[in-house]
């Protein structure tokens, strides 16, 4: 695939992509194996640092970019998307990453969300999903759950929360994942992909805050529980999942269900088969909407990842276009150009 | 009088002309072809189209009228004219709404045909204007333009709509004539403009042509006029919009400096037409991106200034007030940007498309914290090229955000240019920062200006944002003392451009004991009635603020040599307000919020009172 920037043989550590500030986030935080699992996959990623710049909005997510030795942009709440939009559309050779969190990307910064994800601006947005406010010290976030008691809700929450993964695909989204913030191997697989995407890869990863929601992914991450409630999604295969990987996901006329693989009326062939890269979102919209449904598990990997014309190389290609027909514009066209008279 | 096929021609200094109709009669399009056409053959012109919000309006209505009006002389002028000498009236609303303007014994003509029954009601007419004394002391002249835009396009095989849109086009011929005008440059435009619709086009020009010849033809007019050249100074000329100047300055500042330049921008009446001149320029590496809304076009923006483009926003009064955040930003990183605000009535939505110069005090002091930005304002539809290009300047040189202020009136307004030499043009450059050694992210050079660097260069990786910078390092810092520091800096280095501006200048008498200090779009009425007062005999001194923040060094000083001081605004007094609490000197205002230029007789008025009336002399 045709790609913008400078990719080339690059021998980095990981402790190469580490600035020199300390990293101020409560001890025990989700984010530091976000940021760990970010710092060993970058060497393997082969851009040079110079060429990559961090985004962020406002939350605790958001200083991530303070930790990175790469350039780095901690902006305003919610414009992250904005502010790297501009800068990737100004500078498509840029490799340009974005960190945010429910708050700021869901909640103040919903609309650039939506837009970022319809313009398919090549940039790789990982959101950190702690389902609740750390920054502002605990109050519901557009994530939270129904009934969520806080600060600001402590006879609990009323509102219906958003479903990530569903709002970017409904947004056009080309490139929609999930992966958990312990979960190391599997985020590594996940950012790996997302880099590779060309166009705007989502990432959704859980993330504990150990402060103001505690324990909130811990189903997914106990060891005597994750088996049975977590579906890691894999390209071409069936969807299966459990323990002793005898249960499925079956999709007929009757629907969605989850079916036994022990009981002998059931097959591996009436699993449904995950497909990263069908065109019709139908599949990942599937795979969305198991999330708030306690009957099925919680996907994580990879639910969509499809080809389309990007924004920042639409635009360049445009330029060039119009370049090459009209020829580059001088100053003496640009001011006198047409209808003049001569006094 | 010289007398020519029969018809006199009378020769004049000057005219102002009215141009009226429905919203979709094609009234900006007739004031503006009769606008370009007047700069071509050499007159000095001022123009102000004044029109609904409402798109199409319902027909007929007095809120769906919309007009342009047009000022030529063979003088240098100032201002579209307080009043005009003829009205164009397309139907009974228009003469309604306008009526009160003409001069006394001006001369009105309009389109006969659509004074009937409903139309008249519509308008509130009881009995039709053209029947009563409604319009004595007027010369009216009724001409039935729809009929005989009909008539001329009988065989046409065009649907009666189509040809009913075709009549604003049968006014302007006919205006041509009885002005002396030709009608060639109009129609070359049909031919470019509709040249994919060969049956439209040939209809426009018929219709051009038919409303030219029965000028020539009719009784109805007995003279006609003309106004001769007006001497300007020799060069290459262009009829120009503030708009459209100010998207030039912005692609001829990034030439000069040889950026690329960036554009995030959200539509928003009357800034939208910068946007759209701007997407127009992709060959003068020019990228433009229509942000999801107004917060996003300053974000790309800055996100592209942090990549390394010259970037731009631009947008109007309630654009501001959501970029207001994003601005306080770029203070805080320190990167240049420049801001355009079309100001346009309000507050909130306000009056859409009308001028107004309510936006001085958000301009400076509307952000959250001490968040100084320059402050810049253009004067004229001309000046807003220069000053676009001086706004880049200054954003690069001091790596700060600049907010260029023009407004709605000189935003649409036209007038001649004569277009600078290239080696006129300003010089200045952008470096950015390639060296490693000693690197400081929130260094400084002599302009207290930090460092720019485009990310991808190697060994330079740093980390900007929005919370409090340590000086230098620009890491994350909230000791007190460096906050206090920080914010004396940034206070200090935007202070520090006073030293790279020109010094006011006062112009006319400048021993007067007044003196009439204006700033940006105001110009035009303040220079007209200055003159015609000096004229008259009386002592007045002029002065044009285009630097608001930080003002020109000698601004004190000149105020304080005047035992007087008026500032005539579009608002209630906000440049007056920062004057007397900068300096502490007494000023009186002149305020008048009617969504319109200020009138220059009123502005006379106020001044002859201020200097004891014919005492003043």
């Amino acid at each position: 695939m045709e790609n913008n920037i400078d990719v080339e043989e690059v021998k980095y550590k990981a402790k190469d992509f580490a600035s020199d500030q300390d990293v101020r986030w409560c001890p025990g935080c989700g984010d530091y194996s976000v940021l760990a699992q970010v710092q060993r996959v970058f060497p393997e990623i082969g851009v040079k640092k110079e060429d990559i710049a961090w985004i962020s909005g406002i939350g605790c997510s958001s200083r991530f970019p303070y930790y990175m030795s790469t350039y780095g942009f901690h902006s305003i709440h919610g414009r992250a998307l904005a502010i790297a939009t501009g800068l990737k559309t100004a500078r498509p050779d840029l490799s340009v990453w974005v960190a945010t969190g429910d708050g700021d990307n869901m909640s103040i910064g919903g609309n650039h969300f939506i837009h970022t994800c319809r313009k398919n601006v090549d940039l790789n947005v990982l959101m950190f999903n702690n389902q609740i406010y750390g920054l502002t010290k605990g109050q519901y976030s557009p994530t939270s759950e129904e009934g969520k008691v806080t600060k600001s809700s402590p006879y609990g929450s009323v509102d219906h929360p958003f479903n990530p993964p569903s709002l970017a695909l409904g947004a056009e989204a080309t490139f929609v994942a999930r992966a958990i913030d312990t979960n190391a191997k599997h985020l590594q697989e996940v950012l790996k992909k997302a880099m590779q995407h060309k166009g705007t890869s989502f990432v959704e990863i859980y993330q504990n805050c150990n402060i103001f929601n505690d324990g909130a992914f811990d189903e997914l991450k106990d060891k005597e529980t994750k088996l049975d409630h977590l579906l890691t999604l894999e390209d071409g295969q069936p969807m299966i999942f459990g323990k002793n990987s005898d249960k499925g996901i079956k999709f007929d006329c009757d629907g969605i269900s989850v079916i036994d693989l022990n009981d002998k009326n059931n097959s591996i062939e009436d699993v449904m088969i995950h497909r990263e890269t069908d065109i019709n979102p139908m599949r990942a919209f599937i795979l969305a909407n198991m999330t708030y449904d306690h009957s099925m598990p919680t996907p994580v990997g990879v639910f969509r990842r499809v080809q389309k014309s990007t924004y920042d190389e639409s635009v360049k290609v445009q330029l060039e276009k119009v370049t090459a027909k009209k020829g580059v514009g001088t100053l003496q066209n640009l001011l006198y150009s047409g209808n003049t008279w001569e006094v | 009088m010289a007398n020519e096929n029969g018809k006199d021609l009378q020769s004049l200094e000057e005219v102002t002309v009215r141009f009226a109709g429905d919203s979709g009669d094609g009234m900006q399009l007739t004031g503006t072809q009769f606008s370009n056409t007047t700069a071509l053959v050499g007159n000095d012109l001022s123009t102000l189209p004044d029109y609904p919000a409402e798109i199409r309006a319902p027909a007929g209505t007095l809120y769906g009228v919309s007009g342009f009006q047009l000022h030529f002389s063979s003088n240098d002028i100032h201002t579209p004219g307080d009043n005009p000498d003829v009205l164009v009236a397309m139907n009974p609303a228009a003469l309604k709404i306008n009526l009160k303007d003409v001069k006394p014994h001006g001369t009105i003509i309009v389109n006969k045909d659509a004074f009937e029954p409903k139309a008249l009601a519509q308008a509130g007419f009881a009995v039709n204007p053209l029947e009563d004394d409604t319009l004595s002391g007027f010369k009216v002249h009724q001409v039935p333009i729809t009929s005989l835009t009909q008539n001329s396009l009988e065989d046409s095989g065009l649907t009666t709509k189509e040809i009913t849109r075709s009549k604003n086009f049968f006014a302007l011929g006919l205006m041509y004539w009885l002005y002396n005008r030709p009608i060639e440059p109009t129609l070359k435009w049909i031919n470019e403009k509709f040249g994919k619709l060969p049956a439209i086009a040939d209809a426009n020009t018929k219709v051009l042509k038919a409303g030219y010849y029965f000028g020539d033809q009719t009784e109805i007019f007995s003279t006609r006029y003309a106004v001769k050249k007006a001497e300007l100074p020799e060069g290459t000329y262009k009829s120009i919009s503030g708009n459209e100047a100010t998207a030039i300055g912005l692609v001829a500042a990034a030439k000069i400096a040889n950026v690329p330049l960036f554009l995030g921008s959200y539509p928003i009446t009357p800034a939208s037409d910068i946007l759209h001149y701007l997407s127009g320029y992709k060959n003068y590496n020019v990228t433009t991106l229509q942000a999801e809304d107004e917060i996003a076009g300053i974000a790309s923006a800055i996100g592209a200034s942090f990549g390394g483009s010259l970037a731009i926003t631009t947008t109007s009064g309630p654009g501001v007030a959501l970029k207001t955040e994003a601005i306080g930003l770029a203070v805080m990183t320190e990167l240049p940007l420049v801001i355009v605000n079309v100001q346009r009535g309000g507050p909130s939505t306000g009056l859409p498309t009308k001028t107004e110069q309510a936006d001085l005090l958000q301009a400076i002091y509307g952000r959250n914290g001490e968040a100084p930005i320059a402050v810049i304002a253009a004067s004229t539809p001309t000046d807003c090229f220069d000053m676009a290009i001086e706004a880049c300047r200054i954003a690069v040189k001091y790596m700060t955000p600049v907010m260029l202020l023009t407004d709605g009136y000189i935003a649409n307004g036209a007038e001649p240019w004569r277009i600078p030499k290239i080696e006129e043009l300003p010089k200045f450059e952008v470096k950015y920062r390639t060296d490693t050694a000693n690197f400081q992210p929130y260094g400084r050079d002599e302009n207290n200006a930090r460092p720019w660097v485009r990310p991808g260069t190697p060994g330079l990786e740093h980390r900007i944002g929005g919370l409090e910078k340590a000086n230098l390092t620009g890491n994350v810092n909230y000791e007190p003392d460096n906050h206090d520091m920080m914010c004396r800096l940034r206070e200090e280095k935007v202070l520090n451009i006073a030293n790279d501006i020109p010094s006011l200048d006062v112009v006319g008498d400048v021993d007067a004991d007044l003196l009439v200090l204006g700033w940006g779009g105001t110009y035009g009425t303040i220079t007209e009635s200055v003159n015609k007062l000096r004229k008259k005999g009386y002592k007045v001194a002029q002065a044009h603020l285009k630097y608001l923040y930080p003002m020109p060094k000698n601004t004190e000083e000149v105020l304080k040599k005047y035992k007087k001081v008026l500032i005539p605004e579009i608002n209630l007094g906000q440049l007056a307000k920062i004057l007397k609490s900068e300096f502490l000197v007494p000023v009186e205002s002149f305020n008048k919020m009617r969504g319109l230029p200020l009138r220059s007789d009123e502005l006379q008025e106020c001044i002859i009172e201020m200097l004891g009336g014919d005492n003043g002399k």
